[in-house]
């Protein structure tokens, strides 16, 4: 058995920052597990720029930016382990590990920081009917494919989803010579970034289907066609409504989840809002001394607050181990809950007495608005208001509540949108 | 010149296949596919039934009950996923009660092993989730879930590893009777053979046909799925069937040997013998049936659907018999439920009408039986690092949902009847049936295979032939 400080499991953005954060933080014994070859997890497909814009002031790529992480960690004396996988966490912060060169072994840590990140919902859950020939993938294998082996997945597509990994992958494969005949959006508004719309499909000329959905597939061999219709108000396709497109592809775009198998079987309390871990303002879990942080956590739109929200994580999980892991005060959290018009937030819990400076909330809104208020209320009322121009689901929101707002107020947090 | 011929690698022919290759005789099996077990065996509800539902005295009744017990013990031997969980027959209202009882009656009759009748409360004892107002259940302990693929190729190893020959991707054009034997002709080769099995499923009338004339005509059923994540697994504990009724057949609700929870099938007439096409309507109606048997499905969990077609055929019974114009050709077909519990006992049932027919085959002194299959998730700690020590490949996990490391990837690929296929690897290793469905670990199963088998990259298809995953030609970029 092999005894560290901290133990990382993931060695993606998340992973990568809390490591570097923890280790800048005083802990020297960490260890990073990392499954692939190389660290930087899915950034390492993503040869697009746009990454570091808030971090960094610069358009970086995906690689670009994972470099100036896995360079720092390595200046450090964290133990990187690539081609490692882990098979089983324990409460008891225990993790059982596979890889080629060691076989199985056991890692026992103070502290462990999840940093899995997540995978993409495919064809199953939005149970797409019709054949099932190939040609139809998920974006982010599509991507791979392309970026990773060198290979084009198809000449004609069509996009279900307009997720930013559909919209990214639009004008890839348009950029490599396909056609891309359409992208459906089950939903009346995009779930990427505004950017992404702009930059991905109008300048491409890529018509975007709102409240429309692949209603057929066809092709038992290789996929030959697939038709889209539009959706009522309930999701339910309309008939008459039906567009077909020849086609050898379709990617699916349609949601990522927080890859929390190795959380679940840990006992670590999940949110079902985010499909997450529940976590303090410090980013530790339920589960004492196990800390989430990245899309493990919540799915976010941008790296820079991945590596933010991490860098929080490995702070706070360096501060627990020098504190002697010392349990803190559950009984004195206080709640944030998500009321009218907003879907979750991270965290869900805080304890008052170890704010700093003020309270950082992300959460997600539940449509579109404009000329927004976000409220924010304790048992007695509102405790802080904050405007918006634009509110849009595909878009994290962030409030920072300043620590002299929240000393005077009473019970629970309630955070929601009205209209101004 | 072959003895035997087999029409057909599903489970009826890879059992057939699996006792022939215990004689003294030249041997093949011929299939249209990339793969062994690509037709109604790879898409049924993988269930080795009881035997209480066919009527006595047919070959259905009779072969069930035999052909369950022979692949309890079979399935140790092949490393092939097998448990005998059980099974019930809910009954909902004193009608059903009624139906549970006739049943109970001819599963006595059929000679089926451990029959009970369950009360409300034993019922809801041994199936806490189910609906609450039921009245009782017929109890079945034999029934069991199998894993249907992986016995068909279990079997066809086996029969491989003792000399019968697999020509996949050869679909039968032809067949012309000789006075002594029959000429196969297929899109690439000519095999000349003395007996021919016909064990092609939905197409077994089309085959016949070829060879001479046939009296009987398929009646393909198209049945819908859900495949539910293994988080839904333990839902339920057997396999939980409805009582029939004049409106509905019921759909079962069952954990597979993978752990996961299925849910199916309906039943519709198929226009062709190839759709099998999923559609939101069907699924629809399979999710209200199941409805009946239990709230708890949880939809947003499922990993794939999937449907498949019995091999329903103009007579009642299955047709397991020499064909009108020749002994020396014979038909196994009509296998729908229970095909899958029953094709060990068919398989011996052919083998006496071989025999009849004259065909005289000394037993092989020398037969290769077993199967080693190496599943890394089931070891224990210690095993698996063991493992690793001696192939470090073992120690590559390639599929993370199902935890199938390159180790075992790299063994189904040198097995005797490798896969050439994305799909083939995965019916083998269990790689992408997890539940991201491959979107991880699809590129380098891939990469893989074309390694081990040196199929160029690109070459390399997903499941049927032109089910090409990467563009190949893509140096003309498309200008319009």
């Amino acid at each position: 058995m092999f005894e560290y400080d901290l133990a990382v499991i993931g060695g993606g953005p998340a992973g990568l920052a809390a490591a570097i954060s923890a280790y800048e933080n005083g802990i020297k014994s960490i260890v990073v597990i990392e499954r692939d070859v190389e660290p930087g997890g899915i950034l390492n497909q993503c040869i697009h720029h746009g990454f570091g814009l808030h971090r960094f002031s610069q358009e970086l790529t995906g690689p670009e930016y994972a470099t100036r992480f896995i360079k720092r960690l390595k200046e450090t004396e964290a133990v990187l382990l690539t081609g490692t996988m882990v098979l089983k966490l324990t409460s008891d912060k225990r993790i059982t590990c596979v890889n080629k060169s060691s076989g199985l072994f056991t890692i026992k840590a103070k502290a462990v920081i999840l940093a899995m990140g997540c995978r993409e919902r495919n064809r199953g859950p939005i149970g797409l009917p019709g054949d099932r020939g190939s040609g139809i993938f998920s974006a982010g294998s599509a991507q791979r494919y392309i970026n990773i082996d060198g290979y084009m997945v198809g000449k004609k597509a069509v996009i279900l989803g307009s997720g930013d990994i559909g919209l990214i992958m639009a004008r890839r494969m348009t950029l490599e010579g396909a056609k891309v005949l359409a992208v459906a959006e089950i939903m009346p508004h995009s779930n990427g970034l505004s950017r992404n719309i702009a930059q991905c499909l109008d300048d491409f000329g890529i018509p975007l289907y709102l409240s429309h959905t692949v209603t057929e597939v066809t092709g038992k061999s290789r996929l030959e066609r697939v038709v889209i219709s539009k959706v009522d108000s309930d999701f339910m396709p309309i008939p008459g409504t039906q567009k077909g497109f020849e086609c050898d592809t379709l990617l699916l775009s349609v949601g990522l989840i927080p890859e929390n198998e190795l959380t679940r079987e840990a006992g670590v309390l999940i949110d079902d809002r985010t499909n997450g871990a529940v976590v303090y303002d410090d980013m530790q879990t339920e589960t004492e001394g196990i800390f989430a942080c990245g899309n493990v956590l919540h799915v976010h739109d941008l790296v820079d607050f991945v590596s933010a929200e991490s860098e929080k994580a490995g702070k706070n999980a360096a501060l627990y181990i020098t504190n002697e892991c010392r349990s803190h005060n559950k009984d004195a959290a206080i709640h944030i809950s998500n009321g009218n018009g907003v879907s979750y937030t991270v965290p869900q819990k805080f304890l008052p007495s170890r704010i700093e400076k003020g309270l950082e909330v992300y959460f997600r809104v539940r449509t579109k608005s404009e000329k927004s208020l976000i409220e924010v209320r304790d048992e007695k009322g509102i405790v802080a208001t904050y405007k918006r121009e634009f509110l849009l689901p595909a878009e994290m929101e962030k409030l920072v509540i300043p620590k002299k707002l929240l000393e005077n107020s009473k019970g629970n947090l309630t955070i929601s949108i009205k209209e101004r | 010149m072959y003895d035997v011929t087999i029409i057909g690698a599903g489970i009826c022919g890879a059992s057939v296949a699996y006792f022939l290759s215990q004689k003294n005789i030249r041997l093949c099996v011929i299939d249209k596919e990339t793969d062994v077990s690509m037709g109604t065996t790879k898409a049924n509800s993988a269930i080795v039934h009881a035997g209480y539902d066919p009527e006595p005295g047919t070959l259905m009744a009779r072969l069930n009950v035999r052909g369950s017990e022979m692949i309890e013990r079979l399935a140790p031997k092949l490393s092939v996923p097998y448990k005998q969980i059980g099974s019930l027959v809910l009954a909902f209202d004193e009608r059903d009660m009624q139906t549970v009882r006739r049943l109970y009656e001819r599963g006595i009759k059929n000679n089926v092993k451990g029959l009970e009748i369950l009360t409300a409360e034993e019922t809801l004892s041994k199936e806490p989730n189910i609906t609450k107002s039921i009245k009782g259940a017929l109890y079945a302990p034999t029934a069991a879930i199998v894993s249907p693929w992986e016995l068909c190729i279990a079997l066809c190893e086996v029969a491989a590893k003792n000399g019968c020959e697999f020509f996949l991707e050869n679909e039968v054009k032809a067949i012309d009777s000789g006075s002594d034997c029959f000429e196969i002709k297929t899109n690439e080769r000519k095999i000349r053979s003395r007996y021919v099995i016909n064990a092609t499923g939905v197409h077994a009338d089309s085959i016949c046909k070829m060879a001479g004339s046939c009296d009987f005509s398929m009646l393909p059923s198209k049945g819908q799925y859900f495949l539910l994540d293994k988080s839904q697994g333990d839902l339920v504990r057997h396999v939980l069937f409805q009582c029939p009724s004049e409106d509905s057949k019921g759909v079962l609700v069952s954990p597979t040997t993978a752990g996961n929870l299925i849910v199916g099938p309906n039943a519709e007439r198929s226009n062709t013998p190839e759709d099998t096409s999923t559609t939101r309507s069907g699924l629809d109606h399979v999710a209200q049936i199941a409805s009946k048997t239990t709230d708890k499905l949880n939809y947003k969990e499922n990993v794939r659907n999937f449907s498949g077609l019995r091999a329903v055929s103009t007579r009642e019974d299955f047709i397991i018999e020499p064909s009108s114009f020749s002994k020396r050709f014979i038909n196994v077909a009509g296998i729908k439920s229970p095909g899958l519990s029953a094709a060990p006992a068919i398989a011996e049932y052919v083998l006496g009408l071989l025999e009849d027919a004259g065909l005289e085959a000394d037993c092989k002194e020398s037969f290769s039986q077993g199967r080693r299959h190496i599943v890394f998730a089931e070891l224990s700690d210690e095993e698996k690092h063991k493992l690793i020590k001696v192939n470090p490949l073992f120690g590559n996990v390639i599929c993370r949902c199902n935890t199938v490391t390159e180790g075992e990837i790299v063994q189904v690929l040198r097995s005797p009847l490798p896969p050439r296929t994305l799909d083939g690897v995965k019916r083998r290793a269990g790689t992408g049936m997890g539940r991201c469905q491959g979107g991880f670990c699809s590129p380098r199963v891939h990469e893989i295979i074309s390694r081990e088998t040196g199929i160029p990259f690109e070459q390399v298809e997903l499941d049927k032939k032109g089910s090409y995953i990467v563009a190949n030609d893509f140096s003309n970029k498309s200008k319009d």
